[in-house]
């Protein structure tokens, strides 16, 4: 990143030697502090029982612990609990990705009667807190006999106002005249969507979908509700309850813990940059 | 990569052909699977809400006596709704503005160009990924009054234990703290992504004009950044209204009441004492309270904020 280096200045090499080492003191020693709380989880789930409840506690483990690992994992389904949110992320995050690209098509490509009154409508619902729905929601899916399925759990998230403005804006960016040529060619307006939209379009893509994948995986109320059996839980319910069944068993539920982290560590390893394209446009003046 | 920008929405079109069908039939069509679901799990349950909240319900949630506003009286003159709405209060005055200034700080330092910067930034950004759960039920351990790490350090520097979700004057701040940490991920992206859009030219002619860093700061950097600082601040506070996992996994609304924040209250009057027209109230009160903040920082932030 060339920014920010180009302040002409006229400080001796020695100075800005100082500059530049202070500099990385502050980014090590805050980097340390933020992170913290991670390498405090993981070395606490490779110690022995009763280990982190000494006071002082050792700040590492006397002799690692692997099985601690294995000893979790046998008492909670932990594999299941990954699987369950592997789904229901997975499914929530293909939806919205089907069901915004549907919708911001047809706000950008189309001129249509009430299109500004469906847009405002739309738009409307980002204001709607998830508290003021949750109760007749939570009512709709025990009526239908959802508690506890995967449908009980993705369907209220298919779609969002916040999905479809987005991908909107990404379309919005796509040549009129591209249109006009492939009407010519005798291209539908489905086909077109399908064979030039989406795919110029990808990274708006990834963005929602890394965005929507991570912030599935990370919902803890919703879950909490609609899930009464043990062998639905999400991962972050588990979490909850990982407490309740292995008590103040802080190395088993660290490790449990450390095991449920990885999948969205990963994401973020891998999709950073989309993350930060999807926290960004909502930023943008628009 | 596409901007991210606005594009009039209404351009010239090539005029079409008369056509057989009115041309509203095919975008509602594309419009339909969203439109179903919203209806369905935001239009519909508003209106419910709205239903349900002059009612009394049974534990199946259906109403049974209409009571009118008395939901809304009872929950704005008994005291727990009103505690919870100022324990939320308080909670977004310590977080929101605390968490915006260290993430803008972690991003000034962050935005230098240094070899490795990208690893840092990586790592300043690496809460994202931390849920509630996990980030709640590892600071449960840290915060352990008798053999947490934390209480430990204070032991070193010759400090007192402090009781950190027992003690009802420390366990909103010590729920805030752990809420700031997770939060700075999202904040810091925003404050890197803000500084990283200004334009170089301007700190060069700053100090071409002998401007030194303060100045920069001050007159350039501030008011370039001020509407992500001000995006951050909106939604730092309709998220911290909103906060719901730390308070279950740590406090329970505990102790005595000082960390029942809106939200947790509203799941209590709703889901354990299976009250739903109270609970309905409670949850519109919030909304109102949400938009009319909003609204205000909408009047007084488009003042403040300088947009290129």
């Amino acid at each position: 990143m060339a920014r920010g280096g180009s302040i002409i200045n006229n400080k001796s090499a020695f100075g800005r030697h100082l500059g530049t080492g202070l500099t990385y003191a502050g980014l090590l020693f805050t980097a340390f502090l933020m992170l913290f709380p991670l390498f405090w989880a993981v070395i606490v789930s490779l110690m022995r029982p009763g280990e982190v409840n000494q006071f002082p506690p050792p700040l590492w483990p006397s002799d690692p612990q692997w099985q601690n690992y294995a000893e979790v994992a046998r008492s909670v389904p932990v594999f299941r609990y990954l699987a369950n949110s592997l789904i229901v992320s997975s499914l929530v995050t293909g939806g919205q990705i089907v069901t915004a690209s549907l919708a911001g098509y047809a706000f950008s490509f189309f001129q249509f009667k009430w299109k500004g009154f469906l847009f405002a409508l739309f738009m409307s619902t980002m204001m709607v807190p998830w508290e003021v729905t949750m109760i007749p929601n939570f009512l709709t899916i025990r009526s239908l006999n959802l508690v506890s399925t995967y449908p009980g759990l993705v369907l209220p998230f298919l779609a969002t106002a916040f999905g479809t403005f987005l991908l909107r804006q990404f379309f919005l960016t796509i040549p009129r005249d591209l249109e006009d040529a492939a009407r010519i060619d005798g291209c539908g307006r489905f086909r077109f969507l399908w064979s030039i939209v989406l795919p110029l379009a990808r990274p708006g893509l990834i963005t929602l979908g890394a965005y929507t994948f991570l912030s599935t995986w990370n919902q803890y109320l919703w879950p909490l509700l609609v899930t009464d059996t043990k062998e639905m839980r999400t991962v972050q319910i588990g979490i909850r309850f990982l407490m309740n069944e292995e008590g103040q068993q802080f190395h088993l539920i660290m490790a449990g813990v450390v095991m449920f982290m990885i999948p969205a560590a990963l994401l973020l390893l891998w999709g950073q940059k989309y993350l930060v394209k999807g926290l960004m446009a909502g930023a943008v003046k628009g | 990569m596409p901007e991210v920008t606005t594009v009039p929405a209404t351009r010239p079109r090539t005029s079409a052909p008369a056509r057989r069908k009115p041309d509203w039939v095919e975008p509602i069509l594309y419009l339909t699977p969203s439109l179903l679901i919203l209806t369905v799990f935001v239009f519909y349950p508003l209106l419910r809400t709205l239903y349900l909240s002059v009612f009394l319900t049974n534990p199946l949630g259906i109403p049974k006596l209409f009571v009118g506003l008395e939901h809304f009286v009872s929950a704005l003159t008994s005291g727990a709704f009103l505690h919870s709405m100022w324990v939320s209060t308080q909670f977004v005055l310590y977080t929101v503005p605390v968490g915006i200034l260290l993430a803008l700080c972690l991003a000034l330092l962050a935005v230098k160009p240094l070899r490795g910067i990208k690893i840092f930034q990586l790592i300043f950004s690496s809460p994202l990924c931390i849920s509630v759960a996990t980030g709640a039920s590892i600071f449960l351990m840290m915060y352990n009054p008798l053999s947490g790490i934390l209480n430990y350090f204070l032991s070193v520097v010759g400090l007192p234990k402090v009781s950190w979700l027992t003690d009802p004057k420390v366990a909103l701040w010590a729920v805030g703290f752990v809420s700031i940490w997770m939060r700075l991920g999202f904040n810091f992206v925003l404050m890197l992504g803000g500084l990283q859009n200004v334009p170089q030219e301007l700190y060069e002619a700053a100090v071409v004009d002998g401007a030194n860093s303060w100045h920069k700061t001050r007159h350039i950097t501030l008011p370039m950044l001020s509407p992500t600082i001000f995006f951050a601040a909106v939604v730092g506070v309709i998220h911290a209204f909103q906060i719901f996992g730390e308070i279950h996994i740590m406090t329970g609304g505990g102790p005595s009441d000082a960390t029942n924040v809106v939200v947790f209250q509203v799941y209590q009057m709703a889901f354990q004492n299976w009250e739903f027209g109270a609970a309905s109230a409670q949850a519109l009160l919030l909304f109102l309270v949400i938009l009319v903040l909003t609204y205000f920082q909408f009047k007084v932030g488009e003042r403040r904020v300088h947009y290129q």
